[in-house]
């Protein structure tokens, strides 16, 4: 693939050079060994998908059970079963892995780069995602899924009251999966602050990636305390220590703590990316710039450094001192003000725009309605008297799928709507798109809204059944019934992108005359390489600015060309340095290779020994695994040479 | 005057359709029947009001702006950002703040005159002890109404949660921690409870009535519990206590002043006199009691009491002595 010295390349052969440096092995080879950011990332956001259907038909036969009083579609094993696996799934293989897959997908796009800073441990996070998945749901294989709740309070999902292995597929695949999340956020951190665009300053990054940044920052300091938490449970179930046990000197709410100070910042984990979305797709369809750019960014962030002061008001019943948890519904309260001023900057946007009414931005005004919900109810759980009676009854349930399935669910049917012509090329139909918007978002709200009140009618939550007579009938009716129509609504999505595949309309390089620099590629789906040439930021909105831009690119002639081609029939692409905005040296991409799926699955087998007890499982994957990474670290040597 | 005007703020929030449907049995947070649940209520109903305005308006702005279609406009993206997203929420936010702190302080007011109970989370029941009348019993608390009630919580197994939505918020039963509870029944009356910590198998079936009864019939329940027992009052009585004590029974459950002292099981020493059993699955009549002796996994799968397999004239005899525990 070497260019000849003597004349220099045309145009078309050095497209076509490049074509064939950056491309990948097809079928199963190509399948295991990419490292590409697209195709990662989608792989993501398909296979979360496969997880959000299974765990919304775990969610349609939980209500089929609760639909009616004393009902026998299943037994109350079953029940808690599914439960468990429904919020765990949810949280850990749906809406955590999808934000991750857009962030993949996008970011590289976004910041006018080739890739993600690390390709590899890229591809690492997605085998360790989909390895964990399968790992927790071998549990149905041989029968024994987890039943002590997707939170695994002890001293019930201890060993004494959680016996048999089920719950160690909770507790080791919690852990597992936590791998993922932590490299991925490693990753998506320096990525932000090394890969952006000449011209992309800071305070000129897309709010997509303002979001992704607070979210990577509250992963690295929130998932520790979740692996810490499941690691000493596993401890207490496996090697028989009592961390967690008051006969043995420990504590239960140790458990509670450590859980709930990831807990709480995972909801805007999931929320923030999610608000991304919607101010990203707000600007484009209301036709006008964001505004208070500087305001969402800063809500942004504020809203993830307040989130870790917060976790307290999920224990406002277990008997804590007063004062301190006078704190706490003080910090819960003062979240909401950011909350508030994100909430308005894109209200003014919507306000002084001329709206287009497509399906994205459908999307976008049903997280408005839903989110205004959620975090109505959201300050009313700060206040202590009222949280005392609304914990764990029904009204969390509403309040929690309120903010979790509508203010996170969404906005990303939005962004499937937004980005995916981007991503397959193709367009999904408007007409079958808004169908499906009305439909969930009727049933959502048929579904979600009634549980408040069932909540202070005094029903629990997590409860298989009740008797009759309580008066709980009807709205319990009414729920199911929402929720069927709601899990329809999004099985039209489904059918929407499978129909697109077949006729969807081509998408071109920018079907919705959008903003960001991942509608600059030149066709839909991007070139491999994503930039033959390295775009120029010369503003917030580049592709807006475009006047701007010419300008720029003329200006800054050198940095960009010398980043243009050569870069990419090197397989490089430029790092910058801290806050500078220019690029200053260049990062080789890694070739295609298996050994992220090797030491992800000598990872695995760790587990896998650790679940079943037997060190010799546990030293092979210890082998496996040691084999992937001491190779992965000497081929990076040979690689920088 | 005031209840009137909260209700007329609730339905708005709530929705009218939703809450006619509400029936009037339900153990209903928003109708109160103790002074600590009654403001409890009084700030749900002032946040369900202020959250209809909020939401109101701010859905207004959203789809009146979306629908505008113009770009004209004479309120500035400043204005929207410091008045609603800053300046409005700051006001209300402080507000509910300064409601919380008051609230709080009056409901965790301890007071000297309360009535001492012990309440005892066991998966999945409630263990119920009066220390200073010396009295025991499970699943039904006898209180006295009118006065104050403070209740220490203990679990032995894993966390359970005592609610009573009409009368308190819940506080939950934590192993080796000592919790505290206090409410004030105002009427006489039947308050539903619920186990609220999933607490595992059965946790759906983890109920428990507090009743509150007039002091003097109170008075007379507890002297009644204080007095030696008295010996069968009849034959077939004699028979089933027999049956009691040598059987699977005496081992797991307490009758005061006889050999059964076993404490895996509920304390059965007034087990005549209550509503339900097993803890308020089933109402207590002979057929459900036959039905619950002789499988009671039927009734609720998961319970720890295992079958009792009996003649039918054994069975007979106990179900006699148990209906007359008193």
């Amino acid at each position: 693939m070497t260019v000849t010295e003597e004349r220099p390349p045309t145009p078309e052969e050095e497209h076509e050079a490049i074509e064939l440096l950056w491309e990948e092995a097809p079928g199963a080879p190509g399948f295991f060994a990419s490292v590409d950011h697209k195709r990662i990332g989608m792989r993501y956001i398909y296979t979360a998908f496969i997880f959000f259907f299974i765990a919304g038909l775990q969610a349609l036969l939980l209500r089929a059970q609760l639909t009616s009083p004393d009902s026998q579609v299943m037994g109350p094993q079953t029940y808690n079963q599914m439960f468990t696996m429904h919020g765990t799934t949810m949280i850990f293989l749906f809406n955590t892995p999808v934000l991750a897959g857009f962030g993949n997908y996008l970011l590289p796009l976004q910041l006018g780069t080739r890739d993600m800073a690390f390709p590899r441990l890229n591809a690492f996070s997605y085998w360790i995602f989909i390895l964990a998945a399968i790992f927790m749901y071998s549990s149905y294989l041989v029968g024994r899924p987890p039943a002590g709740g997707w939170f695994a309070y002890v001293p019930n999902a201890n060993k004494t009251y959680s016996p048999g292995i089920n719950m160690d597929f909770w507790g080791l695949g919690v852990t597992f999966v936590g791998i993922s999340t932590t490299v991925g956020a490693v990753n998506f951190i320096v990525t932000i602050f090394k890969m952006r665009a000449p011209g992309m300053t800071l305070n000129r990054m897309p709010i997509f990636v303002w979001s992704i940044l607070s979210m990577a920052v509250m992963i690295l300091f929130a998932v520790p305390a979740l692996t810490v938490g499941t690691v000493l449970l596993e401890a207490d179930r496996l090697f028989g220590t009592q961390f967690y046990e008051a006969a043995g000197g420990g504590s239960p709410l140790l458990y509670q703590h450590l859980f709930w100070f990831w807990g709480h910042p995972e909801v805007y984990i999931l929320f923030i990316p999610a608000a991304g979305m919607v101010s990203t797709i707000v600007p484009v369809f209301a036709r006008r710039r964001l505004a208070g750019y500087k305001w969402v960014a800063a809500s942004l962030v504020g809203i993830s450094f307040i989130s870790f002061g917060v976790w307290v008001h999920h224990m406002f019943a277990t008997g804590l001192p007063a004062l301190a948890m006078s704190f706490f519904s003080a910090a819960s309260l003062i979240i909401a003000i950011p909350s508030g001023v994100l909430f308005f900057c894109l209200i003014a946007t919507i306000w002084r725009g001329e709206v287009e009414w497509t399906v994205p931005f459908l999307f976008a005004i049903g997280w408005f309605l839903i989110f205004l919900l959620g975090g109505v109810t959201g300050v009313m759980l700060g206040v202590l008297p009222f949280n005392w009676q609304a914990t764990d009854s029904y009204f969390i349930v509403a309040h929690f799928h309120y903010v979790l399935n509508g203010a996170v669910v969404f906005p990303i049917f939005g962004a499937l709507y937004y980005w995916l012509p981007k991503m397959t090329g193709r367009m999904l139909d408007e007409k079958l798109g808004k169908v499906s918007f009305w439909i969930m978002f009727v049933g959502f709200n048929l579904a979600f809204f009634p549980m408040h009140v069932l909540g202070f009618l005094g029903m629990p939550r997590r409860i298989y059944t009740y008797s009759e007579g309580l008066g709980w009938e009807t709205l319990n009716l009414v729920v199911t019934f929402g929720s069927g129509l709601f899990g329809l609504g999004t099985l039209l999505t489904l059918i929407n992108f499978f129909m697109s595949k077949v006729k969807g309309k081509p998408a071109g390089a920018n079907p919705w005359n959008a903003d960001g620099l991942e509608w600059s590629t030149p066709t839909s789906p991007p070139p491999e390489c994503n930039f033959e040439s390295i775009p120029v930021a010369a503003g917030r909105h580049p592709l807006w600015d475009s006047e701007k831009l010419e300008e720029a690119e003329s200006g800054s002639d050198e940095a960009t060309r010398s980043m243009g081609p050569p870069g990419a029939l090197n397989r490089q692409t430029p790092i910058l340095s801290g806050l500078q905005s220019g690029p200053e040296e260049t990062m080789d991409i890694p070739e295609p290779t298996y050994l992220p799926f090797i030491l992800a699955l000598g990872i695995a087998v760790i587990f896998m020994g650790l679940l079943i007890q037997a060190a010799v499982v546990g030293v092979l994957g210890l082998a496996v695994a040691a084999i992937g990474i001491t190779t992965w670290l000497w081929r990076t040597e040979v690689d920088l040479q | 005057m005031a209840r009137a005007r909260h209700r007329v703020v609730s339905l708005a929030a709530v929705g009218l359709v939703l809450l006619a449907a509400c029936s009037r049995e339900a153990p209903n947070v928003l109708e109160p029947e103790g002074p600590g649940a009654k403001s409890v209520a009084s700030v749900a109903y002032l946040m369900f009001g202020l959250a209809t305005v909020v939401y109101v308006v701010v859905a207004a702005f959203i789809i009146i702006g979306a629908l505008r279609g113009t770009k004209d406009s004479r309120i500035s993206d400043n204005a929207f950002i410091w008045i609603g997203g800053l300046v409005v929420p700051t006001v209300i936010l402080a507000g509910l703040a300064v409601v919380t702190v008051k609230t709080t302080d009056t409901l965790r007011k301890p007071d000297a005159d309360a009535l001492k109970i012990e309440v005892t989370g066991y998966r999945f029941w409630w263990g119920v002890k009066y220390p200073e009348q010396n009295v025991s019993t499970a699943n039904e608390i006898r209180v006295p109404a009118g006065r104050p009630i403070e209740i220490a919580l203990q679990s032995v197994d894993v966390i359970h949660s005592f609610w009573v939505p009409q009368l308190a918020g819940k506080v939950d039963m934590v192993p080796g921690q000592r919790n505290v509870i206090r409410f004030t029944a105002d009427k006489p009356g039947e308050y539903r409870g619920q186990c609220a910590e999933f607490c595992g198998l059965q946790h759906a079936k983890m109920a428990l009535l507090v009743v509150a009864e007039e002091p003097g019939e109170y008075e007379r329940w507890v002297i009644r519990q204080q007095r030696p027992r008295g010996g069968p009052g009849s034959e077939r009585e004699a028979a089933g206590e027999q049956v009691f004590m040598r059987s699977s029974c005496a081992g797991c459950h307490t009758v005061r002043d006889t050999e059964a002292q076993g404490t895996l099981g509920p304390d059965l020493s007034d087990f005549g006199s209550r509503r339900t059993l097993g803890a308020v699955a089933v109402e207590n009549n002979k057929a459900n009691l036959a039905g619950w002796i002789a499988n009671s996994q039927s009734i609720k799968p998961g319970n720890l009491m295992p079958p009792v397999t009996l003649e039918p004239d054994e069975l007979l005899n106990l179900l006699e002595y148990l209906e007359n525990l008193r």
